[in-house]
């Protein structure tokens, strides 16, 4: 099951991190200004490597951390890959899911994503979430674990 | 309850109020003794008793009144489906509990309540953050009842409050400690945590003392005064006091050691009863705890530094109900292992057998993880070697990086883990082992983790969710991980997961009807 492909998230998702990082961004580049007018002539010390690290944020954060993300749904089970440096590969049984929740914050409203929660009995992963599905996908995969799991108590 | 019918809701036993006012007035006086501890210092007790003690009783004799009217406004019913229990003076609550959520009821006594004959009773719902419901408290037999009630309106018999009296026929004494063994496991339980305490209190309450403890040149002074006897004696007898107090602190460290042990193992045993595992012990907070077969989740298996010499073990149980605390399942604290076999055969586990397919650790892991705290800590020494008065000091941080390359050879050597047909084991630890026993079918999920460096070199942690405790194995081969992952989640699928947390028939007898004493010789494993 390793080598199937994993099914990547809505494209949507990289843009709402854009904007997410880049209230991180505003808020650095004002701290770094703060720095600037308090240290006397403009050197630019902290601007450049500030200004860089945000640059870095926006353009290159958002993809990587789109393309580290995945899932995939299938064999009654949900699989959910993430992490840039330490790569976490879950895998829920549904079987083994004891609620299912769907989440809309704010950003991902404007966005129309949605996060996916399915929740567990463990102690460990007592809660797994995928963030940056397509509302309707959301839904329809909680549709489709509801239905599994109805149809293995019964 | 018949005679009340089913919504009239019931009070505790009276007798609860006294017990409250007991540990409110215990509670109260310590307050009150540091307080005029205070007091005394300035010398100007008359004026200031004259003052408090009115508030004093005030506030006794309020306190009383709260308690007496929270009594009596606390009630609850035992109804058809669920427990309901009403309380609150001012705002008023009212909870229900459904039958089928009660994973348990235990029955605990501390010292004053088992004074009263009362006890305490609290209903597990697996809820987590300690937010069961509890009734303090009732009589012991009010108690008794209300478990088997419980249990009976739980496992679907409409009512059957005459389960009482024939309780206590059908069990079988799985393990049990005599009072020779409870002391054994004392002498084994010696804590050095005893010892830094009792000299930290040294410290802290220095001024009941009638000398200066620390004040060092005082002890000089009064040691090299002409005709001290102590000054006196010179090197030797100083040698020979360091090392009298060194025995009397490990003494200390020792009695605490038994006397804790004591308290709380006296007179321990476990049965096997049609329920489950019922364990009792405690020798003045007696505590009376079952343990549901079918909701054993996965086996612990400890020992210590210096028990594992002379072969003792401490099982304990994982369960569905038991993550608010997780000391509370031991099964078998102290035993050796023809001892531990036939409880882990009663709970549907089993030991690794002889011809288990061990797997080690990933030799590229321990070689990183040796790497990694060895430069870590040699990169500590060198700062301390040049700026160190004393170079020698830098020796301490090399000594511990070695120490804990060390012990890495040492885990790659000994740690392992094994997937048999039905069951996983894993084994961990340097000094003392520990061995977890789990289910290939009763695990929640499984994680695969890799960091940097464990992706570069093949490795990696697995992390499996188990209900109630934790089951994580440390730098496998990743290739072993994978399979570990299809293998366990192929067991999952085949059972759901509500035929574990309820007693279905079909895995009921897979752990029922085991029979204890059938366990081969050679099924036994040492660790």
């Amino acid at each position: 099951m390793d080598e199937t492909a994993l099914t990547p998230l809505d494209p949507a998702y990289a843009r709402m991190l854009r904007l997410k990082f880049s209230v991180v961004a505003l808020v650095l580049m004002a701290g770094a200004t703060v720095a600037e007018i308090a240290i006397p002539g403009y050197t630019g010390y902290v601007w450049a490597p500030v200004g860089l690290f945000a640059a870095w944020l926006l353009i290159r954060m958002p993809m990587r951390r789109y393309s580290a993300r995945g899932y995939t749904l299938a064999e009654e089970r949900l699989r959910v890959v993430r992490g840039i440096l330490f790569r976490k590969d879950t895998v829920v049984p549904f079987g083994r899911v004891q609620h299912i929740d769907v989440n809309q914050g704010p950003l991902e409203r404007a966005y129309d994503l949605a996060t996916l929660t399915v929740h567990t009995a463990g102690t460990h992963n007592a809660s797994v979430s995928l963030p940056g599905l397509a509302q309707e996908d959301a839904m329809a995969m909680r549709e489709e674990i509801r239905a599994a799991i109805r149809r293995d108590t019964q | 309850m018949n005679e009340e019918g089913p919504d009239k809701g019931r009070r505790t036993d009276p007798r609860t109020f006294a017990v409250k006012a007991a540990t409110m007035l215990a509670r109260l006086v310590v307050p009150i003794a540091l307080a005029s501890a205070t007091i005394l210092d300035k010398g100007e007790i008359g004026d200031l008793a004259l003052y408090f003690l009115p508030f004093v009783l005030v506030a006794i004799a309020a306190s009383f009144a709260i308690a007496y009217l929270r009594w009596t406004r606390f009630t609850y019913a035992v109804r058809e489906s669920d427990i309901r229990v009403e309380s609150g003076i001012l705002s008023r609550s009212a909870r229900s509990v459904p039958y089928e959520r009660i994973q348990d009821v235990s029955l605990e006594q501390k010292f004053l309540p088992r004074l009263f004959g009362l006890t305490e009773v609290k209903f597990e719902t697996g809820a987590g953050g300690g937010d069961d419901l509890k009734l303090t408290f009732l009589s012991e037999g009010e108690g008794e009842r209300l478990r088997e009630l419980v249990r009976a309106r739980r496992d679907g018999k409409p009512d059957a409050p005459e389960a009482v009296e024939i309780d206590e026929a059908p069990s079988q004494t799985l393990f049990a400690m005599n009072p020779r063994r409870v002391l054994t496991f004392g002498l084994f339980e010696f804590s050095l945590a005893v010892v830094a305490v009792a000299f930290g209190a040294a410290q802290q309450f220095d001024f009941l003392l009638p000398f200066e403890i620390w004040d060092v040149r005082e002890w000089r002074e009064t040691l090299s005064v002409p005709g001290h006897w102590l000054g006196e004696l010179g090197f030797a007898a100083q040698v020979i006091a360091a090392t009298l107090a060194t025995i009397s602190l490990l003494l200390v460290g020792t009695v605490t050691g038994v006397v804790r042990t004591a308290l709380r193992e006296w007179d321990f045993r476990l049965e096997r009863t049609e329920k489950g595992l019922r364990r009792r012990r405690g020798m003045f907070t007696r505590t009376d705890v079952v343990m549901p077969v079918h909701r054993v989740q996965a086996l612990k298996l400890k020992t210590g530094i210096v028990r594992r010499l002379f072969g003792w073990h401490g099982l304990s149980v994982v369960s569905l109900a038991s993550d608010s605390a997780s000391a509370n399942h031991e099964a078998a604290p102290f035993a050796q292992m023809d001892e531990i076999a036939p409880i882990v055969a009663t709970t549907g586990f089993e030991l690794p057998a002889k011809g288990l397919a061990w797997e080690h650790r990933s030799k590229e892991a321990s070689i990183d993880g040796a790497l990694i705290d060895f430069g870590i800590l040699a990169a500590i020494a060198i700062p301390v070697a040049i700026f160190s008065p004393w170079w020698w000091s830098a020796l301490l941080p090399l000594g511990a990086g070695v120490l804990s390359a060390m012990r890495h050879y040492y885990l790659y050597r000994f740690d392992r883990h094994a997937i048999a047909d039905a069951h996983l084991f894993s084994r961990h630890g340097w000094l003392a082992p520990k061995l977890t026993i789990g289910s290939r079918s009763k695990l929640q999920s499984v994680e695969i983790v890799q960091g940097p460096l464990a992706r570069r070199r093949g490795y990696a942690k697995l992390a499996l969710g188990l209900a109630g405790g934790d089951f994580t194995i440390e730098a496998m081969e990743i290739g072993h991980a994978r399979k570990w992952r299809s293998a366990i989640l192929e067991s999952i699928a085949a059972t759901d997961f509500s035929e574990l947390s309820g007693p279905v028939p079909g895995l009921e007898s897979s752990g029922a009807q085991v029979d204890p004493v059938g366990v081969p010789a050679e099924g036994r494993l040492d660790i």
